[in-house]
């Protein structure tokens, strides 16, 4: 009778809680639909570039899945490689061997799926157009990497994504949940009583939250490279700064959300909806290989431009200017959900 | 001075949240340095009230005016005490730790701070517990607490939303007699409460039901004009449930 009771009570709970409800059936379906999207996406195509191949090459190479783009001169195509435009870059100059030219082939290297796809091709062609098994030896492309190394492993490719995400994760759902706890224990209310302005609250949210996420960004950073031993090619003080501003965006964000949420439970609600599609669409799987709209999505999210600066930092060892759209980016994302956050306040008290 | 602006002003003053009319058409003053009590069964709109009056809320047509400035305005929170009917303290901080950060909102500093916490803390007999976190406080000490937070900044106006639910008969009558001496000292109170004894210690009254400002007058005048022996009669005559 009791049980019933307690059965009874919890199906009414969740009638009267609409919200749960639909996140408990909805939910699931959009993280499972992505999941299917990511991992259905078409095999990932390796864009090629070929500087002073012979025409017969390049035109066996078009045949195989991937894309070929001519370059003049080995130098446009290395320019290419770096720009990312390229995985690869296929040349014949120098080295003469007995029977031929020994293939160069230059591997933008960050990333394990485009390298293997690569090498995959390379393979196929060679069987192709070499008859003996002893030409294909003979002939065997030099492969180098410009990034990277093929002693790079999966976790060097995902580590400075689940850094960005891990960050972003944990500080969106404590800085949430403690605005909303503000919000119900009536702290919130006794606040706006007092003659703070409501921009007040958010920076003071910033301020207090902020210098906790400088000590949390070095733990997490320090971790990552010194015991979990991911690639690190970059500035220390680079991947500081850009854990730092995904905290700033994690704070600013789940604050704001919080304004839409009830209770614990409602914030925790956020997760698959704010955090589960930011990492599938973050760069841990090639966006290319997605339908165009998903990709579009992907750059309106704030882990995306994290992971990317980070993989740019820790993995191609770059610096400021190739960083500084992303940083550009995310303190602009920060910005925004605090302006929004000082208007989602005026919800409590107008003035 | 001759004709003093009263504290507070509320003329022909409605609320209602979406459909539903909480607040119709109130209008009542309250004077200096005296106890104004709102009266009224829960759900009345006594809270409404009192947080138009703090300008949380914004009236949805008449008018609020507190020391004679419309509200709601930010630089008069400045001039107000509240005290809202849930304990607003964060319990993971000492008492200490409250109202220190209190105390810094309105502006408290130094030695000033140090004197004011001091003094409230003793006001509402919790001296003993400044150190001690909130969390392991019991009801009416959090009770306590609230109340001495809302008299950090000695406000001209204390906006008190029941603050005597869940503090014993002794302590209750001597926060009483601290609010009576802070009257004398010219701080004017607004006071809700669903205890009808409390509601005798009050200057004036004004009894709230469904909305509507039933009376408001001095206590012995509410019994006077219904001829009734007590509040609760008055209030009871008001309401229109007659025995």
């Amino acid at each position: 009778m009791r049980i019933r009771a307690i059965t009874l009570r919890i199906l009414r709970q969740f009638i009267h809680d609409k919200r749960t409800m639909a996140l408990m059936f909805i939910a699931p379906l959009i993280v499972l639909s992505l999941m299917s999207l990511v991992f259905n996406g078409d095999a990932y195509e390796p864009k090629i570039g070929v500087s002073g191949v012979p025409l017969n090459i390049s035109a066996a190479l078009k045949e195989e899945n991937t894309t070929i783009k001519e370059y003049a001169s080995e130098e446009l195509g290395k320019s290419a490689l770096v720009e990312g435009k390229i995985d690869a870059l296929i040349t014949l100059n120098g080295n003469v061997g007995n029977s031929g030219v020994i293939p160069q082939v230059l591997l933008e290297g960050s990333n394990p799926t485009a390298n293997k796809a690569v090498i995959m091709t390379l393979q196929k062609l060679s069987q192709k157009l070499l008859p003996s098994t002893e030409e294909q030896l003979q002939l065997q492309p030099q492969i180098s990497y410009l990034y990277g190394s093929e002693n790079m492993k999966t976790i060097d490719r995902f580590g400075p994504i689940m850094i960005g995400v891990f960050v972003f994760f944990f500080v969106f759902l404590i800085a949430g949940v403690s605005f909303l706890r503000e919000r119900t224990t009536g702290t919130l209310e006794r606040l706006l009583s007092t003659p703070l302005k409501r921009w007040e609250i958010v920076l003071g949210y910033v301020c207090g939250f902020g210098i906790f996420t400088v000590f949390q960004a070095l733990l997490i950073s320090w971790f990552s490279i010194q015991i979990l031993g991911i690639m690190m090619t970059g500035s220390f003080g680079y991947v500081m700064l850009i854990t730092l501003l995904l905290s700033m965006t994690a704070l600013t964000l789940g604050t704001l959300l919080s304004a839409f949420a009830a209770n614990e439970l409602q914030m925790i609600q956020f997760i698959p909806l704010i955090i589960v599609p930011q990492v599938f669409l973050s760069g841990l799987f090639p966006l290319d290989t997605l339908p165009l709209w998903l990709q579009r999505i992907g750059y309106a999210t704030p882990i995306y431009y994290g992971s990317e600066a980070l993989m740019n930092i820790m993995i191609r060892g770059k610096g400021w200017n190739s960083i500084a759209l992303d940083v550009y980016v995310l303190i602009g994302f920060s910005l925004l959900f605090m302006v929004l956050n000082v208007l989602a306040l005026r919800k409590h008290r107008k003035m | 001075m001759g004709s003093e602006v009263p504290v507070i002003s509320v003329s022909h003053v409605s609320k209602a949240f979406g459909d539903k009319q909480v607040l119709e058409d109130i209008s009542l003053q309250v004077e200096r340095a005296e106890t104004f009590g709102i009266l009224g069964p829960s759900g009345s709109g006594k809270t409404t009230l009192v947080k138009l009056l703090t300008g949380i809320d914004e009236v949805t047509s008449g008018e609020v005016k507190v020391l004679g400035v419309t509200m709601p305005k930010l630089s008069m929170l400045q001039q107000i005490g509240y005290m809202a009917q849930s304990d607003a303290l964060y319990t993971e901080l000492s008492a200490k730790e409250n109202l220190e950060f209190f105390a810094a909102l309105y502006g408290l500093k130094g030695a000033e701070r140090g004197k004011r916490i001091k003094a409230v803390m003793e006001l509402v007999d919790l001296q003993e517990h400044l150190r001690k976190r909130v969390d392991q406080y019991s009801g009416g000490m959090k009770r306590r607490l609230s109340l001495a937070i809302a008299l950090l900044h000695e406000p001209p106006l204390l906006l008190l939303d029941e603050p005597t639910v869940g503090i014993d008969p002794v302590l209750r009558l001597s926060i009483w007699k601290e609010l009576k001496a802070l009257n004398e000292k010219g701080t004017t109170i607004v006071l809700t409460t669903h205890v009808m004894d409390e509601a005798e210690k009050c200057d004036r009254l004004g009894m709230i039901r469904d909305g509507k400002l039933l009376a408001a007058d001095t206590p012995t005048g509410l019994l006077e004009a219904t001829g009734s022996a007590s509040i609760e009669e008055a209030f009871l005559y008001y309401g229109g449930v007659r025995s």
